[in-house]
């Protein structure tokens, strides 16, 4: 079987991956979104399966949907990563299932914005649609603060910063839960815990072994089949702890990280993700 | 180890055996990142600026 690896900047987990591959039996091809040919209705790479790892979610997302296109086998693929790569599309389809999620609504202008935010109430989280890493996360903690924030992003946002997405904020005990999901099975998960209220370990987010209890896993599986029209893949889905509510999901990454989460749970997780593509690859290509 | 010289201070920076394409390194000297663009012979350059789109 041939499998590629689609990245351009090679992270820790990449490495890991292409470890996995050559431990189960499988080189893994290296290919470079950079210079990859994408010609529509062109040759594609002949691969059985391509595993979308690029950093550049953008990149990812054309490479995916072209690649997909040209008949190769993508994981995760475009379906997925474009409704994880889009907060507002998440939330939508967390809606359609009625899995648990925070108030969020989504305002096209900073005076319904405004409006959005006081009737979620302070404090209040605005993110932008698309984007990682806890970048240009705001806790909105009064009026005055909404209305420097809002007109920041009106007159220096780009287009993406045009849909205001407006989330409740959660009273977490300073902690989130990021769970890894492969297909539908959550196989590990983390507490990422912080003092700030971003607890992304990008961010300094100290991360500790989260049991995966019966309603986690439940609870992911339908976050995964959510965002990818019933299949699953290869997924990080992120864990609010409402004192009221109970679990919400926050977010699903759709190109995960996990260098920090290995020895912490104890789960080889590059390993069950090259397991899960091989063994899905093969189902499917016979 | 291998060793290649910093684009940016001319400093020797060491790279590991199973280094690949990709990858980034980080001189010790000027602390500036640098990708491996080819293996063979060992070339790199300034690693690309972190984008608004990248991440997970």
């Amino acid at each position: 079987m041939r499998v590629g690896i689609l990245c351009s900047r090679l992270r820790v987990e990449e490495k890991l991956l292409f470890e996995a591959f050559e431990s189960l039996g499988v080189t893994a091809e290296q290919w470079d979104d950079r210079s990859l040919p994408l010609r529509i209705g062109g040759d594609a790479p002949s691969v059985d399966v391509m595993l979308a790892r690029s950093i550049s979610a953008l990149s990812g997302l054309a490479a995916a949907l072209v690649l997909e296109a040209a008949g190769v086998r993508v994981v995760n693929g475009y379906g997925t990563a474009s409704t994880c790569a889009d907060k507002l599309r998440t939330s939508v389809a967390l809606a359609a299932a009625d899995v648990p999620q925070p108030v969020t609504e989504i305002a096209l202008s900073r005076e319904a914005a405004l409006d959005a935010i006081e009737r979620i109430g302070y404090p209040a989280i605005l993110k932008p649609t698309f984007g990682s890493w806890g970048r240009l996360l705001a806790r909105v903690n009064d009026r005055d603060a909404a209305e420097a924030i809002l007109e920041h992003k009106e007159a220096l946002g780009g287009a993406n910063h045009q849909v205001f997405y407006v989330q409740q904020h959660v009273a977490k005990p300073g902690r989130d839960i990021r769970a890894f999901v492969v297909g539908t099975e959550t196989i590990a998960a983390i507490y990422r815990h912080a003092d700030h209220w971003i607890t992304n370990t990008t961010r300094g987010g100290r991360a500790s072994n989260c049991p995966v209890t019966p309603e986690i896993a439940d609870l992911c599986a339908r976050a995964a089949r959510a965002v990818s029209g019933g299949a699953g893949g290869v997924l990080a889905v992120d864990l609010l702890e409402d004192p009221a509510r109970g679990l919400l999901v926050v977010e699903v990454n759709h190109s995960m990280e996990f260098r920090n989460s290995i020895t912490t749970t104890g789960v080889n997780i590059p390993q069950c993700i090259a397991s899960y593509v091989l063994h899905n690859t093969r189902e499917m290509v016979g | 180890m291998n060793a290649v010289e910093c684009v940016e201070c001319g400093a020797s920076v060491g790279v590991a055996e199973d280094v690949m394409r990709g990858e980034i390194l980080v001189c010790q000297d000027c602390g500036v990142e640098l990708e491996v663009l080819e293996l063979s012979p060992l070339t790199v350059d300034l690693a690309p600026m972190e984008m608004e789109d990248w991440g997970e």
